[in-house]
């Protein structure tokens, strides 16, 4: 029972890990409709770039709100110089440039500050919370962080006009902009946000982690899957499944024998597509129903 | 003189008429002369090009052609190379053999796979397939199937050498043997496309409603084009793993499945001949990018690709289509 408790707690605070992950992952596919596989790498690449503001001497809550307005107009730039020329090419074409991004800051990421591993500080500090050492005060930040960035974000969706209109956007962009909304603006908007959001995960997974180019592979991996296990039109659903994918891989790792450490990332991803072939659209997702 | 022009001309048009009888032929041609005129490392990196263009071949007749995105196919190209690599190296199978059978176990494979994958659409059945790509080198390592697998270290495979007496090397034999495997694995893609069956796999992807409507039996044909674009990919793996005479469970990750799907999005989405552009882009891209900058290699093989993207958004088979409307409406309008 101590076991499976600690083993509990001890996936929450990975699973906070993949629950921003999979936050900012849903919230691009809000923006656009799309999964972007570029985004591990966007929110690398903007920790990198809080790293280097504390190497120059910044305290820590400045550079991070430096970082996250970077991140903003990095992400807006990346739509405006990247996408905008490309709106009227087919889906697939677009995966291939979000496989392209990737691959361009993954390596200048490496280039610029090299592979080895940095640490990074966290602002909460690394003492167990309680006594017994199960889960640390930077895990409880983290967790803490991630929901406020959701009741904010569902502020954000449900309560401004701004937020109405990206929505608007998403769902249907010829509508969108009969009625007056400036889609191409929402769309930079919504790469903006997820990017800005990228920066926080990234900040806050770092002191976990460790810096390196290839730190977000496996966090990715498992954000894509706690986003659409939770359903891609749910920001709340992708942060419940964050969370249970990360107790579901630890608890699969300890008590499924012989085959449990070495395949735990197989398990867990079985379960996805269990949980998917019986409910297509994810847990939390709204069932699209069409009109023929 | 005019006259003769102009009868010059329409001898040329006719012959144009079937531009893609002439432009087989014509590469047809080359392709078979290459061994003989172009050194043993670069023949062995055009084999493995073709090799990836079957692969590719197959996620097209299920991406392109059925509309079912696939993320996975690495996982069924590591499935037909463990299969002619533990068939050769544990039951001592000659390597011919191993072709058909890995392409039957991947077709097994892909309609199992594809059963459940009817119930999930566009995303949701990226990530089941990207599921499988992720734990098939998982799987290959663990424990269970080291015996058979060789676990990290892999299998190595002892290289053919040509048969009936045939001076030719063995890189050059092998060339020829994927050659053939590529044109009749390609011509059975063209017939298999022109068919009654291939027009219900087409109308699947473009309206399944209408399809089902029509009395396509939506399950059957997605699960069975899952189960064929296995098999194509399946006979590559089992084609890889003889070239390269040696497989381990690290050259199937999920970057594999990225690289065909670059493939077939740069050589042509629904296009057949687009797969053979996709194979030599997958294949000499990343060198070309490796050779001008060792350091930002990633780097300049993403500018390469957002670079290709913008000149051709439709793949290879997009700009050739766009160039070849274009002459036409040309030539019809100077008559």
């Amino acid at each position: 029972m101590d076991l499976l408790l600690h083993q509990v707690f001890a996936g929450l605070s990975t699973g906070g890990i993949y629950a921003c992950m999979a936050l900012a992952i849903v919230m691009i596919y809000q923006a656009i409709d799309n999964l972007n596989f570029a985004q591990g790498e966007m929110a690398m690449f903007s920790t990198f770039i809080a790293w280097q503001l504390l190497q120059w001497g910044l305290p820590y809550w400045p550079t991070f709100l430096l970082t996250v307005t970077i991140s903003f107009c990095g992400g807006v730039a990346i739509e405006r110089v990247v996408f905008k020329p490309l709106k009227n090419a087919p889906v697939l074409s677009h995966i291939v440039i979000f496989i392209a991004l990737f691959a361009i800051l993954n390596s200048s990421a490496g280039f610029i500050w090299d592979f080895t591993i940095k640490s990074f500080p966290t602002p909460f500090g690394t003492a167990p919370l309680f006594g017994n050492g199960i889960i640390s005060s930077h895990d409880t930040g983290m967790i803490a962080v991630t929901i406020v960035l959701l009741v904010l974000l569902f502020a954000f969706f449900r309560y401004t006009r701004i937020g109405l209109a990206m929505r608007a956007t998403a769902a249907n962009p010829e509508s969108a902009r009969l009625v007056g909304i400036r889609v191409g603006w929402m769309i930079a908007l919504g790469w903006g946000m997820a990017a800005a959001i990228g920066a926080v995960a990234g900040m806050m997974i770092a002191p976990v982690v460790f810096l390196e180019p290839n730190m977000m592979l496996s966090i990715l991996l498992y954000g894509f899957a706690g986003a659409v296990v939770g359903g891609l039109s749910s920001p709340l659903g992708a942060v419940v499944s964050g969370f249970s994918v990360g107790v579901i891989e630890n608890l699969a790792g300890t008590f499924i024998p012989y085959v449990g450490r070495e395949l735990k990332l197989t398990i867990a991803l079985t379960l996805i597509v269990a949980v998917l072939t019986v409910r297509p659209s994810g847990l939390f997702g709204r069932i699209l129903v069409s009109r023929v | 003189m005019a006259r003769r022009n102009s009868q010059n001309w329409n001898n040329l048009r006719a012959a144009l008429a079937r531009p893609q009888v002439i432009l087989t032929v014509v590469s047809l041609t080359i392709a078979a002369s290459l061994p003989f005129a172009v050194k043993n490392f670069i023949l062995f990196q055009l084999t493995l090009a073709m090799v990836y263009a079957i692969a590719i071949l197959g996620l097209n007749l299920l991406t392109g052609f059925n509309g079912q995105f696939s993320l996975g196919h690495s996982a069924f190209f590591a499935i037909g190379a463990y299969t002619a690599a533990i068939m050769m190296d544990r039951f001592d199978v000659a390597y011919y053999w191993t072709l058909p059978v890995a392409g039957v176990v991947c077709l097994a494979f892909g309609f199992l796979f594809g059963l459940p994958a009817l119930r999930l659409q566009g995303i949701y059945l990226a990530l089941a397939t990207f599921s499988l790509a992720v734990a098939m080198p998982q799987i290959l390592k663990s424990t269970p199937l080291e015996p058979w697998t060789g676990g990290v270290q892999g299998i190595v495979i002892i290289k053919p050498d040509a048969p009936f007496g045939l001076q030719l090397s063995s890189d050059q034999w092998l060339y020829f043997l994927t050659l053939a495997v590529v044109v009749l694995m390609f011509s059975c893609a063209v017939n298999l496309t022109n068919s009654r069956t291939g027009r219900a796999i087409v109308a699947i992807r473009d309206n399944p409603i209408a399809a089902r409507a029509m009395g396509v039996d939506i399950a059957y044909y997605k699960s069975m084009t899952f189960g064929v674009s296995a098999f194509y990919t399946g006979v590559a793996g089992a084609l890889g793993a003889i070239v390269i005479q040696f497989v381990a469970p690290d050259s199937f990750t999920f970057a594999f499945s990225i690289g065909l799907f670059v493939g077939l999005v740069v050589g042509g989405v629904g296009s057949i001949p687009g797969a053979l552009f996709g194979g030599l882009f997958v294949l000499f891209v990343p060198n070309i990018a490796e050779h001008v900058s060792k350091g930002l290699a990633g780097a300049v093989y993403g500018i390469i690709l957002i670079l290709v993207i913008y000149l051709m958004p439709s793949g290879a088979a997009g700009l050739v289509r766009l160039i070849v409307g274009k002459i036409a409406r040309k030539s019809a309008r100077q008559n």
